[in-house]
């Protein structure tokens, strides 16, 4: 591709903002028909009462895109192809297949599994802090601690060497990346595969105590090679990019509501709270997985035909003033967990109690190492492309 | 006044712990991670977070009978 990229009207911000057009989209008609510079038609769904309605739905709003709809860059693939991409990967399947595969993952992930990693993860937040202080001032928080810190831990969660960090945090970066090229971003996800197979096949032959050793163990019959390559992959993409971008963003938005920071520093019992503030304001996942329409359906008042991609738009339901008054403002003392950030329905995210347990451990315990943390001079860098939101960099000093 | 009852459905549940995270005396997740009710009459003093609960829950599983709190 040549040109180059326009951002999709969805993924667009002002710093943490979503942009003007679409709070005024969510005040006015509420859904719209566009066209994404990927060249996909698509209906942006923008209210907290409809985004919840779609992804509540699953019979009505398939995640089977494919199906239907043809995403541009796909035709040099063949459907064998496709399908193995596909394989294993939850946010590309519905109920039944959605829910078999979920099955086999939630019971690692519960509230209780999550209290018995807390430990572990304090050890690691305080590693990183260790070396950070060692090193700086200044440091640039995301190669020091935001990145590193959820990629150990998903690492260690699933059984996938540290040391290969490098190569698959560069990989899983890309495969996020809109501004390349779909055959640049499948290739990317095709190499996560292939690496992640090399691990299943370890863990088959030597199954160990961690996540994909439990898989197999316990899993092995019913889950084809492929599918085991594909919830591997999915997970350590979806386990270090976005609780390390809620972790770089998030310090920065405390760093730029200088009140906000003061009350939780003195207050450090709110963490709960401002945590889910956070992730309401700054919704970093832009949008859940397209969603196509199995029927005709109305939303907001609007007729959308039968096969239709639709978009739910994260940040724009999470500041809807039907959700909290006062929306476009951080208050960390509001803090419910009504919020969109995680998604809703069948897919809401399965890894949010260890998000929100890493991110009450490590918010506080940057706080309190650092009592004079600030921004140098220096802008942060934020990522715009990605599916993500976050920062590429964030220059601190203490 | 008719009591408060909450109801869970097993099969529906993804076990995503929200109900877990927002009223933990009167729900827990069992070893597959699905939602358990451990107090199915929670009583008035707790009739709030449990109304939270039933709001936060993704999948909506969970609902109430008797004497509905205002949800959210
Ligand atoms: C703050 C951090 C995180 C945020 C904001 C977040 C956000 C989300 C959202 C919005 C969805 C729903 C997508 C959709 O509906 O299409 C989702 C799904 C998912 N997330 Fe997360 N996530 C976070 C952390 C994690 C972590 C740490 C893990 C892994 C261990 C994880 C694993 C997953 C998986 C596997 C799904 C797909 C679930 C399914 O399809 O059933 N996430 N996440
Ligand atoms: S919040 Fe809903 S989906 Fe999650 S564990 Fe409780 S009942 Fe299950």
């Amino acid at each position: 591709m040549s040109e180059a990229p326009v951002l999709p009207l969805h993924m667009r911000r002002d710093g943490f903002d979503p942009v003007p057009e679409l709070s005024a989209l969510r005040e006015g008609e509420g859904v719209r028909r566009v066209t994404t510079p990927l060249g996909l038609e698509a209906w942006l769904v923008t209210r907290f009462a409809d985004v919840r309605e779609v992804l509540g739905d699953s019979e009505r709003f398939s995640n089977v895109l494919h199906r239907a709809v043809r995403v541009p860059g796909m035709e040099g693939y063949t459907e064998e192809e496709l399908a193995r991409l596909r394989a294993g990967n939850m946010l590309a399947c519905d109920p039944p297949e959605h829910t078999r595969l979920r099955r086999m993952l939630t019971p690692e992930f519960t509230v209780r599994r999550m209290r018995a990693l807390e430990p572990r993860v304090r050890r690691i937040v305080a590693d990183h802090l260790d070396a950070m202080e060692r090193g700086g001032p200044p440091a640039d928080l995301v190669s020091a601690f935001a990145l590193p810190v959820p990629s150990l831990v998903i690492c260690e969660l699933l059984g996938v060497p540290h040391t290969d960090r490098g190569d698959f945090q560069r990989r899983t970066s890309r495969m996020l990346d809109l501004s390349l090229s779909f055959q640049e971003r499948t290739q990317a996800q095709r190499e996560s595969r292939e690496y992640m197979a090399g691990l299943v096949a370890r863990a088959a032959a030597d199954p160990g105590d961690d996540l994909l050793g439990m898989l197999v163990r316990e899993h092995g019959d019913d889950l084809s090679a492929d599918e085991l390559a594909g919830i591997g992959s999915l997970l350590l993409l979806a386990g270090h990019e976005t609780t390390a971008n809620m972790l770089a963003l998030g310090t920065l938005a405390l760093l730029r509501h200088p009140v906000q920071m003061a009350l939780l520093r003195k207050e450090p019992e709110r963490i709960e709270a401002a945590v889910e503030e956070l992730l309401r304001w700054l919704s970093i996942v832009h949008s859940g997985a397209f969603k196509v329409t199995t029927t005709d359906v109305e939303i907001a008042g609007v007729r959308i035909p039968e096969g239709e991609a639709v978009v739910c738009v994260l940040p724009a339901a999470n500041r809807d003033p039907g959700l909290v008054p006062d929306p476009d403002r951080l208050d960390i003392t509001r803090g419910g967990l009504g919020h969109v950030a995680f998604g809703h329905g069948v897919h809401h995210c399965l890894g949010a109690p260890l998000a929100r347990m890493e991110l009450r451990i490590a918010f506080p315990a940057l706080l309190e190492r650092f009592p004079g943390l600030r921004e140098t001079g220096r802008a942060p860098e934020f990522r715009s492309f990605h599916i993500v939101y976050g920062l590429n960099s964030l220059e601190v000093a203490w | 006044m008719v009591t408060l009852r909450v109801r869970a459905d097993r099969d529906v549940c993804i076990g995503a712990g929200m109900c877990v995270l927002t009223a933990e005396e009167v729900f827990d997740q069992d070893d597959e991670g699905v939602v358990v009710v451990l107090m199915p009459e929670p009583g008035a003093g707790r009739a709030e977070a449990v109304g939270r609960a039933v709001a936060a829950c993704p999948s909506g599983a969970l609902s109430l009978e008797g004497d509905q709190p205002p949800v959210r």
